[in-house]
């Protein structure tokens, strides 16, 4: 095993817990960052701790430009470099587009695209001279096909894909992996509601689980998965094949 | 602690850093350029880290694009760093 950690921000539930729980699964120290729901965080950390991994909970709003340095400080005091990097943490602000205020587009933008990119800025120092790493995005369908209402969500996770495939060929060769993963409809808070109507859309006519992306994750973060970079797994039923 | 900055002890950083990336250290005089050791942008990226983590200098993308020879990036760290 390596010597490092790994870092999942929005780690407190959904797709970010369940992703923390499997890389502890893998032997990874994890940092379970989160932005306002420590009894999650706590949980996540509790459950790890249980199965015998090791993680801490970090507070942090990754929106803020100083968290980069916040959260990797933490982490490379108590673990050493931060050899996996998850960039999870997402927000949601729904409007049509002549409606969407400045904030609600800066607001996702900040957390969903411009905290990936500082943080994955960070995290690549140490990469590159470790000649090791994975950098996983996780996007969404949205960011590849149309949803009426998400236009600043869509562009966030469209602009999370580009700036995966760029980064995936800057570093490549030194044994640095930077993928996305493009969950369709997950059961999660933050799609409460919404997914009972999308169902029949959907060709696996049910809705994926938070699991179901961290294993995907899992795959791409781990050693075997060093000639995977630059894409972008979509997990979605088949909701855009 | 940043290192202490001597333009003999930056140099001998900065030559050391360069040599762990490829270029056989008989070469990297202070005259050779980056292209002739084969040192691309990601190295200069690495050699950045290198120079930040021991004098605290923190080089951008505009710096590294200036930098043309071993000199040059030994120029810049001494001045920057005293």
């Amino acid at each position: 095993m390596r010597e490092g950690c790994a870092l999942v921000t929005g780690a407190s539930r959904g797709i970010g817990a369940a992703t923390a729980l499997a890389l502890a699964e893998d032997g990874w120290p994890v940092g379970v960052n989160f932005r306002s729901d420590s009894d999650g965080a706590e949980r996540v950390v509790g459950r790890i701790s249980a199965s015998g991994g090791t993680a801490v909970p970090l507070p942090a709003d990754v929106a803020d430009p100083g968290a980069a340095e916040q959260l990797f400080g933490s982490l490379e005091e108590r673990f050493g470099p931060v050899l996996v990097l998850v960039n999870n943490a997402g927000v949601r602000a729904d409007g049509l587009a002549p409606q969407l205020g400045d904030d609600e587009w800066d607001l996702v933008l900040d957390t969903n695209l411009s905290a990936a990119f500082r943080l994955t800025r960070r995290a690549l120092r140490r990469m590159v001279t470790t000649r090791f790493g994975r950098v996983v995005n996780v996007a969404s369908v949205v960011g590849q096909r149309a949803n009426p209402g998400q236009a600043n969500y869509a562009a966030s996770k469209a602009g999370l894909i580009g700036f995966t495939r760029t980064v995936a060929a800057e570093v490549a060769r030194r044994g640095v992996t930077v993928n996305a993963v493009a969950p369709g409809f997950v059961e999660t808070e933050m799609t409460n509601g919404l997914l009972e109507r999308a169902v029949k859309e959907i060709p696996a006519r049910r809705v994926g689980t938070p699991e179901e992306v961290a294993a995907c994750v899992r795959f791409l973060a781990s050693e075997e998965a060093g000639y995977v970079t630059g894409t972008t797994l979509t997990v979605d039923g088949g909701l855009s094949a | 602690m940043p290192a202490t900055v001597t333009k003999e002890n930056v140099q001998e950083t900065i030559v050391e850093a360069i040599a762990k990336l490829g270029p056989d250290p008989s070469e990297i005089t202070p005259d050779a350029t980056f292209e002739s050791l084969e040192i691309d942008s990601l190295d200069l990226v690495e050699l950045a880290q290198v120079i930040e983590d021991e004098y605290g200098v923190a080089m951008k993308s505009e710096d590294a694009s200036r930098l043309q020879t071993v000199q040059d990036a030994v120029d810049l760290v001494v001045e920057r760093a005293s």
